[in-house]
């Protein structure tokens, strides 16, 4: 297996001369526009020591200290050359600084080489064990180190061989087996594209070389995946499109679905040129199945023989993107290919410090962290280890009220504990039971501040519910936390938690057929939007009870803002903590109007 | 069988998978359509990737009434022969202030002509995922632009703060206002989109082949005449030289060069040895350094 296009991750910053090495392997491959070239004999930065005529390599690339002095953007940049073996390599530049950690992480996740520069003249430093590691994680499978700089250093070997030994060092305990390490000065053309004749001690590949020669690991032991992005329809025709993964699809070949499980046999492989009858590894194509089965965007398919392990628990590691901080329990969207699903990180087991790989405890973790996480997902997935399967092994979280990709996730290994459980059917459920009752169950969650007047409309409906000989019952936020939900305090991830035990209790009463007024603060966009999937469409209500602070204040049944005021409660919400307003509730109550009024409100959006 | 291995099969794969998420994914997708090499290329990765069913999305023409001549009658014969749902828009107030590329001021032309008048066109349809044909390897602010690149309300790009794009696994959701612009040949170069043209047999535009044109020089530039509102100088008088061009765009603001490449083997030869960066030939481009992003980030493509 070869791959005609070569993914380069560049990691190092301008002072290591990576903007020198990468312009030089751009003109020494002639991938640049000549009249780009003659610009960069005549321009020169202040302070350049570079004789006037002379090509400044360093000016090609965009080099970020120009971004950082024009206040451009810094982020990853890609560029496309020509190898002198026909191939094709792309590379992705990436900034190297810690508060970048999220951008490298974008640039690593496809690279199948990482360029890490180490400038001779300073030797192995923290930065250079940051990319490291990085480039661990992310399943780079190949690394190369350019020794730069070493034309300052007299080109000793000596210095080579005691940066070589340090680095091996720091390999060997990310355990990352294939790595070249290459003295080089990109400034003087040393062992970039032209064997250095100031080092003939060295007898390894020059740069252009090592990239040259990289073939991807062996893909012999896995078995072909093809996730279906779309169901392809035309007269008399119906089929599957997608790209295939990690081997091929051959006519005649019998498949099985997943989640499905259904099984069929591939009759046709279909593409714009015509029939084929193998489908190699990363085409893009369309398979048509005998028989036709019910399959939908986001099933997976396989050949009969392979196992599939399907699990709705993992462990992965996640690379935190967003400003926000990974809040746990609470309710994320999981994109895995062409999957979505919700899930839940119900637990951070610890944090991975990228500068040194050591492992600390963690609650939370904020942008640019990394850290192992567990993770359920509301319906089971067929995911890979990371290590086994980059395109089938990892994931995205995105925020559920801004739609921010979130959090970057590899899976480690499946958890069994989700696997084993599953879902048994009952012959009386939600529907017989409502209708005994004579009723159609349902939640009316109502949010709002602290005295905002929850409790007081609650108790009313419930009374006016009773009268109407309708079976309810009241889920009241404090009461839950004098009983199940007793070991919760009030940080954001306590809250998603509580938020999603009382949504998960209202679900069980709501299939027993009953109606249920769920009275809680719940002030996160979020957490609500979590308990609302729940539900089926017509049988959840969000009201917002708006109510003035100043008024909630004012009330103080519990003494909370009192308490607030002194510093007492750090927590809560409207003063230490926000309160998201719901964008699309079912209803706005007004909490200056009388409660009778409220009620009767509610009682014709319910009813 | 298809063939393992060549550059164009993974790019070409790659393109495919982005154009059926795009349809997947998104309400309302357009396709942009520039009457390019690009845009053909474009739309003939369009026709694979959702065979044999139809292209499942309009396409959009921004027509700035100063095109070439032979751009439009070649849009409108492609568009009869493949079928298509192509819709033309033009920037109707600006055509009534008579806005010109010769006297309003090139960037200003640009921006009401092209920006404002796209932003009408995908606000009054509605649609929600614009597909493009732009190339990183053009210009370096498209060389860090995402595949998938979120749209604020307004159009507004903030490179600053674009959304992660990691592996292959794409969040094409949106917030209301949101929209998206999709860029499923982000990887091509220059020489990729012509070998494919050669090898797939795609028709392109006969401004690409080297033929004798009336052109006057002006700057370092050589300006095809294209029709009779070019403003002409007392001095100046329309000449034949055989010429062709690289990109096109708006007649006065595309300058051709000097050629005789008049076949598509030509065309990749020279394409594949004249080391000339593709856009030296645009005028809208050049002003200053960081013009791209900053047009970009008002809503152009």
């Amino acid at each position: 297996m070869t791959k005609s296009i070569i993914r380069l991750l560049t990691c190092g910053s301008v002072d290591d001369g990576k903007s020198t090495l990468i312009g030089r392997l751009l003109v020494q491959t002639d991938s640049v526009p000549h009249d780009t070239i003659d610009a960069t004999r005549k321009v020169r930065r202040s302070g350049s020591t570079i004789p006037a005529g002379e090509i400044d390599f360093s000016l090609l690339t965009d080099g970020l200290e120009a971004e950082r002095e024009q206040g451009i953007t810094i982020d990853v940049a890609y560029r496309s050359m020509n190898l002198l073996n026909g191939k094709r390599l792309i590379i992705s530049d990436a900034p190297g600084h810690e508060q970048y950690t999220r951008n490298m992480a974008v640039a690593a996740s496809r690279a199948d080489i990482a360029l890490v520069l180490v400038d001779a003249t300073r030797g192995v430093r923290t930065q250079t064990l940051r990319h490291l590691t990085i480039c661990a994680l992310m399943g780079v499978s190949h690394v190369i180190i350019a020794v730069n700089k070493l034309d300052a250093k007299d080109y000793s070997q000596s210095i080579f061989q005691s940066i070589s030994l340090e680095i091996s060092d720091a390999l060997d305990r990310l355990e990352i087996k294939n790595a070249t390490v290459i003295p080089m000065s990109a400034l003087a053309g040393d062992n970039v594209v032209d064997k250095s004749k100031a080092m003939d001690w060295y007898k390894g590949p020059t740069l252009i070389q090592a990239i040259q020669d990289w073939v991807p690991d062996s893909t012999a032991d896995r078995g072909a995946r093809l996730q279906i992005q779309s169901i392809s329809r035309a007269e008399n025709f119906r089929g599957v499109s997608g790209t295939v993964h990690d081997g091929e699809f051959a006519v005649g070949d019998s498949i099985k679905t997943f989640p499905g499980g259904v099984s069929a046999k591939i009759s046709r492989i279909v593409t714009f040129n015509g029939d084929v009858e193998i489908a190699v590894n990363e085409s893009a194509i369309t398979l048509v199945l005998d028989p036709e089965i019910d399959a939908t965007r986001g099933d997976l398919i396989v050949k009969s023989s392979e196992e599939l392990i399907s699990s709705d628990r993992y462990v992965a590691n996640i690379v935190w993107l967003d400003e926000k901080p990974l809040i746990h329990s609470r309710s994320y969207i999981l994109i895995a290919g062409t999957t979505t699903t919700p899930a839940i990180v119900t637990k951070i087991r610890h944090k991975i410090e990228v500068n040194s790989g050591e492992h600390n405890s963690a609650t939370t973790l904020s942008m640019n962290e990394i850290g192992s996480i567990e993770i359920a997902t509301d319906t089971s997935l067929a995911l890979l280890p990371y290590k086994q399967s980059r395109d089938f092994g990892n994931f995205v979280l995105v925020d559920r009220s801004s739609n921010r990709t979130v959090g970057a996730g590899m899976i480690d290994h499946v958890l069994r504990r989700g696997s084993n459980i599953t879902h048994h059917n009952y012959e009386i459920g939600k529907t017989e039971r409502a209708q005994m009752k004579h009723q159609k169950p349902g939640v009316l969650w109502l949010t709002g501040l602290s005295g905002s007047g929850k409790s007081t409309i609650a108790n009313e409906l419930e009374k006016k519910l009773f009268n109407l000989g309708i079976h309810s019952y009241v889920l009241d936020g404090d009461n839950l936390r004098l009983g199940i939900n007793k070991d919760l305090g009030f940080t954001p991830e306590e809250r998603a938690e509580n938020v999603r035990r009382t949504s998960e209790i209202a679900k069980l009463m709501v299939d027993a057929g009953l109606f249920v007024i769920v009275a809680l603060v719940s002030p996160f966009k979020g957490d609500r939007e979590q308990a609302r999937s729940l539900f089926d469409e017509n049988e959840f209500f969000e009201a917002w009870v708006d109510t003035p602070i100043e008024i909630c204040q004012a009330r103080d049944p519990k003494g909370l803002y009192k308490k607030a005021a002194t510093g007492e409660i750090p927590n809560l919400t409207g003063l230490g903590q926000e309160y998201e307003v719901p964008a699309n509730p079912n209803i706005v109550l007004d909490g200056k109007l009388a409660v009778a009024e409220n009620v009767q409100a509610l009682l014709k959006l319910i009813l | 069988m298809l063939s393992a291995g060549t550059i164009l099969d993974s790019l070409e794969s790659e393109s495919i998978e982005i154009l059926r998420e795009t349809a997947a994914t998104f309400r309302k997708p357009v396709m942009m359509y520039s009457i390019g090499k690009d845009s053909s290329v474009l739309l003939h990765l369009a026709k694979k990737a959702f065979f044999p069913g139809p292209i499942p999305f309009p396409l959009l023409h921004i027509d700035t009434k100063w095109k070439f001549k032979e751009m439009l009658s070649f849009r409108d014969t492609v568009v009869q022969e493949n079928n298509l749902d192509l819709i033309v828009h033009s920037n109707q107030d600006g055509i009534d202030a008579g806005v010109n590329p010769f006297t309003t001021g090139v960037s200003e032309y640009t921006r009401i002509m092209k920006t404002m008048a796209l932003r009408q066109a995908l606000d009054k349809h509605g649609f929600d995922g614009a597909i493009g044909g732009s190339r990183r390897d053009e210009e370096k602010s498209r060389a860090k632009e995402r595949i998938f690149s979120l749209r604020e309300p307004g159009h507004i790009w903030d490179p600053r703060n674009q959304r992660p794009e990691l592996w292959r696994t794409y969040n094409t959701r949106l917030n209301v206002g949101q929209s998206m612009r999709v860029f499923p040949i982000s990887d091509w170069t220059e020489a990729d989109i012509w070998n494919y043209i050669y090898r797939e047999k795609i028709e392109v535009n006969p401004l690409y082949f080297a033929k004798p044109r009336p052109v006057v020089n002006r700057g370092t530039q050589l300006i095809m005449v294209d029709d009779d509102r070019f403003p002409l100088s007392e001095s100046e008088k329309p000449e034949l030289k055989t010429v062709r061009f690289r990109t096109l765009g708006c007649y006065p603001l595309t300058a051709a060069v000097e050629s005789i490449a008049s076949t598509l083997t030509e065309i990749v030869e020279e394409v594949l040895q004249v080391k000339l960066s593709e856009r030296a030939t645009r005028l809208i481009d050049g002003e200053n350094e960081d013009s791209m992003e900053k047009k970009k980030s008002e809503g152009y493509f």
